[in-house]
């Protein structure tokens, strides 16, 4: 088996709460202890609900927090604890997308300037082969060449979205994380974009974690999927078995939740109560005990481990 | 870009920039063509006190001051002084402000605050105490005035610059370009800078007219260029004397003042006016 | 079954940058009395709008009605006076649900006094016509009886503590309790019709169900209509007895829900349905895009963009026609027989 490209281990992000006086008071606990893997080629879904740490996640892999504690093992190589100038150079290889990559656009520049920056940083390239470069991401992306003469402002949200994509291209990375990538968008935009997802990440040769809170699209796009709660994963495995028959009591509720075209009203027998807590005041033990059909004793207690169950991990003592 | 000619467009359409503009405009051409405008251009230096103390006529204009020197010719010649002082003032603010600017707002912790706390006791004396005294302790002469009002206004400009920095580090694009692996240096300069230009330069066109009037009151002073330097603060120093019978002494170049202090303002405000919204407001709607 | 809600070619036109946009095209919309209808489409198609415009909240400068009808109960709201309009039916007759919890409420009141602003003129037992707005009093014994309607309101909408939420500012609840707060001010005039655009769209989807649950629950014990905006076809699918399509200001097919969902007649709403992300894997977008409204395609708006049109769909906008059970289309050449 080929080693993993991205390896997590114990991952954690904790953002200090500070009062008035700037005494910290608490923390907020956004990623509490996250591990997993992800392989050349594959495409992992990260979902949940707002709060859940999801995004948080994506931004500390991505080196844009530094980890309050855990590994990030990119390649084989501890990139978590870099300093900066070298975590700078590990960009070309791990990349980020924002929900609107075309915000990731500064505005005051053209697009042609803008694809060719990446190149200035990591590469040596001469002018002319950067241009060349540049010009092949615009075609695999879908854009014309005179789009480098044009400012963001000047394109439509879509075409702002392929150059965003586009900037990231020219490194050629190995993997990259996209947070909430159809977020907001109509269901044939996102339809539009899932399909140039797929031909890049087939042209490019890419690694995929697809951060996003949309179950249908994760079932569509991501072969695995892991699924987060305040800060934890709950449950991780292939993508059909965990929605053929999620076995922990949050997927379930979670899956239950997600309407169907076609199928009964969900909404009819629909059982989770309450708002998930927040993320400033963890419940001790299992985090998920509060609205939970199975909780016991044992779950204020003691913090369930990821544990294999039907060829998936899942943390739960009762599942 | 092809936005500087969607300013001006703009910028015509507003009364009171395009007044401003004017102003300046005239104090730009007195200056340069002052040699050629001036009825009695040897006047900055020849002394003649047969004529001293004329009302305005048709050989002078402006009337003659106590040495019987053209006053219409001397404030022509002065509008040079102005300039140079403004534009040097300012410009030595910009380069000493923005840098710093960049670099506390870029930066956190204590040696961006400490920065800051600098820039702030240095905003918390008043400009032209200050210009005073160093001006004093230096000796009258033009660069130390010059000297004077860069040391007294660079902090405007870095406190301008470090709020817009700090503001623009939420942005999603530096975010993202940083997540490519910029450095600091091609963050701040290549990126920042381009996008806070609007604030600045607003600001240095108000800076102008302050800088120029703090000038104008050194000269007052007696802390200005010397004589025979026709510098207008100094010019209405040497007419109180003769007040009010000379009026037209005191009042050239006390007009003078404040029309290129008000054009230097009118023009701020209409560039701040125009700048702003406008450039930030420049995503087309995409969604009909 | 006479309609509660009857709008007949309404036309709206928007004042923009670049022209006059034409955003509402002659459309039909018709909800009967008790009934949930849903009206989805994509941005831009114009739902929002139409909600604004039976409301009657168009802004008023850039917004102009070009012609048509808004027929509820019988009167035309657009010819009404528009005093009676503002008294009897906006806010009372027919509510509205916005889009954003976050941005409903003012943040520097108390629930409690934006609730009883509400019933001190909204309230089911006030009197019609009175004293200004400004200087109208609020009787002591209404406002108790107000009151007690209020809490059980909020009961029925399963606010823990009523009468401690009350005394509350609106940031200290979260989203899905302020969506509860505003169905419940919904409901408190005793309307016949709530225009509710896009309540769950801002909410996780585990608050969403429960929302849902709770809406078409308490409406259908009240037997009050809704009309539904979404973009979310799975949310129509979850509540509404009706659905209706729309594309860049038109409506192309009206039908109950089952009818819409499994045997769809409109080419755009069979593209539509096909470009939800399936299990498959294989996922079908629709080519083009979405026309501008400054100058929008002539006929049927959805010919630059649909595989079976042909030179009557350029030319001609399609009639409504209606095929069999309720189910209303406009096509030249609907697909008829076939499953989704």
């Amino acid at each position: 088996m080929t080693p993993p490209l991205l390896e997590l281990a114990d991952l954690v992000r904790h953002f200090p709460l500070r009062n008035a006086f700037g005494h910290r008071v608490g923390w907020l606990r956004a990623v509490d202890g996250v591990s997993l893997a992800v392989h050349p080629g594959e495409t992992l879904g990260l979902v949940g609900e707002s709060g859940c740490g999801k995004s948080t996640l994506g931004k500390t892999v991505m080196g844009i927090y530094t980890p309050t504690a855990g590994d990030i093992r990119f390649a084989g190589r501890e990139i978590g604890r870099l300093a900066k100038r070298e975590r700078r150079a590990v960009a070309k290889d791990l990349q980020y997308v924002y929900q609107d990559p075309g915000a990731s656009l500064d505005p005051r520049w053209k697009v042609g300037p803008l694809l060719h920056e990446p190149l200035r940083i990591h590469t040596r390239l001469s002018r002319a082969e950067r241009e060349r470069e540049v010009r092949a991401i615009l075609a695999a992306v879908g854009l014309p060449d005179a789009h480098l003469d044009l400012y963001p402002h000047e394109l439509s949200g879509g075409q702002q979205r392929r150059v965003g994509l586009a900037r990231i291209l020219t490194l050629r990375p190995r993997l990259v994380i996209l947070d909430e990538p159809t977020s907001g968008l109509d269901v044939s935009v996102q339809a539009s974009v899932l399909k140039l997802f797929r031909s890049l990440q087939e042209t490019f040769a890419l690694t995929y974690v697809f951060i996003s809170h949309d179950l249908s699209v994760v079932r569509a796009m991501c072969a695995r999927i892991a699924v987060m709660y305040l800060g934890k994963i709950v449950e991780l495995g292939d993508t059909a078995a965990v929605f053929e028959k999620p076995r922990h009591p949050y997927t379930q509720s979670l899956l239950a939740a997600v309407p169907l075209i076609g199928a009964r009203r969900i909404s009819q027998d629909f059982r989770l109560e309450g708002e998930p807590p927040n993320p400033r005041d963890v419940p001790s033990g299992c985090r998920f005990r509060t609205r939970c059909p199975l909780a016991q004793a044992r779950c204020a207690e003691e913090e369930p481990a990821l544990r294999p169950l039907d060829g998936r991990t899942v943390a739960c003592h009762f599942a | 870009m092809s936005s500087v000619s969607f300013v001006l467009a703009r910028l015509a359409r507003d009364r009171s920039a395009l007044v401003g503009l004017v102003l300046i405009a005239l104090l730009v051409l007195c200056a340069v063509l002052a040699p050629l405008l001036a009825t009695h251009p040897d006047d900055v230096f020849e002394l003649h006190p047969a004529e001293r103390l004329r009302a305005p006529s048709g050989a002078h204009w402006l009337g003659t001051d106590r040495m019987g020197a053209d006053v219409y010719s001397r404030l022509l010649f002065g509008a040079r002084i102005t300039i140079i002082i403004g534009i040097i003032a300012v410009g030595a603010s910009l380069a000493i402000g923005v840098p710093i600017g960049l670099v506390a707002g870029y930066y956190h912790g204590w040696p961006s605050d400490s920065l800051m706390r600098v820039s702030d006791i240095f905003l918390a004396v008043p400009q032209v105490v200050l210009a005073i005294a160093i001006a004093q302790t230096l000796g009258p002469s033009l660069p130390n005035v010059i000297l004077a009002l860069s040391v007294t206004y660079w902090p405007w400009f870095a406190r301008v610059v470090y709020a817009e920095t700090r503001a623009l580090q939420k942005e999603v694009f530096v975010e993202s370009t940083a997540a490519l692996g910029a450095s600091p240096w091609r963050l701040t300069v290549l990126h920042v800078l381009p996008n806070i230009a609007s604030p600045i330069i607003v600001r240095a066109s108000i800076g102008m007219g302050f800088t120029i009037l703090t000038a104008a009151a050194l000269g007052f002073l007696g802390l200005g260029p010397p004589p025979p330097t026709p510098e207008w603060g100094r010019t209405i120093a040497e007419s109180r004397e003769f007040l009010p019978d000379a009026w037209w002494y005191a009042a050239a170049p006390g007009l003078a003042i404040f029309l290129t202090v008000m054009g230097f303002n009118l023009l701020g405000d209409g560039l701040r006016d125009v700048l702003d919204p406008r450039l930030r407001r420049s995503r087309t709607a995409q969604d009909g | 079954m006479a309609e509660l809600l009857a709008v007949r070619g309404l036309r709206v036109e928007f004042a923009t940058d670049r022209g006059p946009a034409q955003v509402l095209d002659a459309i039909n919309l018709d909800v009967g009395p008790g009934e949930v209808v849903g009206l989805v489409g994509e941005s831009g198609c114009g739902k929002t709008t139409l909600a604004r415009a039976i409301l009657g909240v168009l802004p008023e400068g850039p917004a102009r009605i070009r012609g048509g009808e808004v027929r509820f109960k019988g009167t035309d709201l657009l010819r009404e006076d528009p005093a009676t309009v503002n008294d009897r039916v906006r806010g009372r007759a027919i509510t509205f649900i916005p889009q954003d919890p976050f941005t409903s409420f003012s943040p520097v009141f108390s629930v409690e006094t934006q609730i009883m602003d509400l019933m001190k003129w909204k309230s089911p037992r006030a009197t019609n016509g009175g004293p200004s707005p400004l200087l109208g009093r609020y009787p002591a014994a209404r406002y108790r009886a107000d009151r007690e309607a209020v809490l059980a309101t909020l009961r029925d909408v399963q606010i823990p503590e009523p009468a401690r939420a009350l005394r509350r500012l609106p940031h200290e609840f979260s989203g899905g309790q302020r969506q509860r707060l505003m169905i419940a001010m919904a409901l408190l005039p005793r309307p016949d019709l709530i225009i509710a655009d896009e309540p769950t769209t801002a909410l996780d989807v585990t608050i969403q169900a429960q929302i849902l649950k709770l809406l078409r629950a308490l409406v259908k014990e009240r037997g009050v209509s809704v009309l539904f905006t979404t973009h979310d076809l799975g949310t129509a699918h979850e509540i509404c007895d009706r659905v209706v399509v729309m594309y860049a200001g038109q409506e192309m097919e009206a039908a109950p829900t089952e009818a819409f969902f499994g045997r769809p007649a409109h080419p755009y709403t069979r593209s539509l349905l096909a470009s939800v992300p399936s299990a498959g894997g294989e996922i079908r977008d629709i080519p083009g895009e979405v026309p501008s409204l400054v100058a929008p395609p002539s006929g049927c708006r959805f010919h630059p963009r649909c595989e079976y049109a042909t030179a009557e769909c350029r030319e001609v906008r399609p009639a409504p026609s209606m095929l069999a059970g309720g189910h209303g289309v406009r096509c030249h050449h609907p697909i008829v027989g076939a499953d989704a």
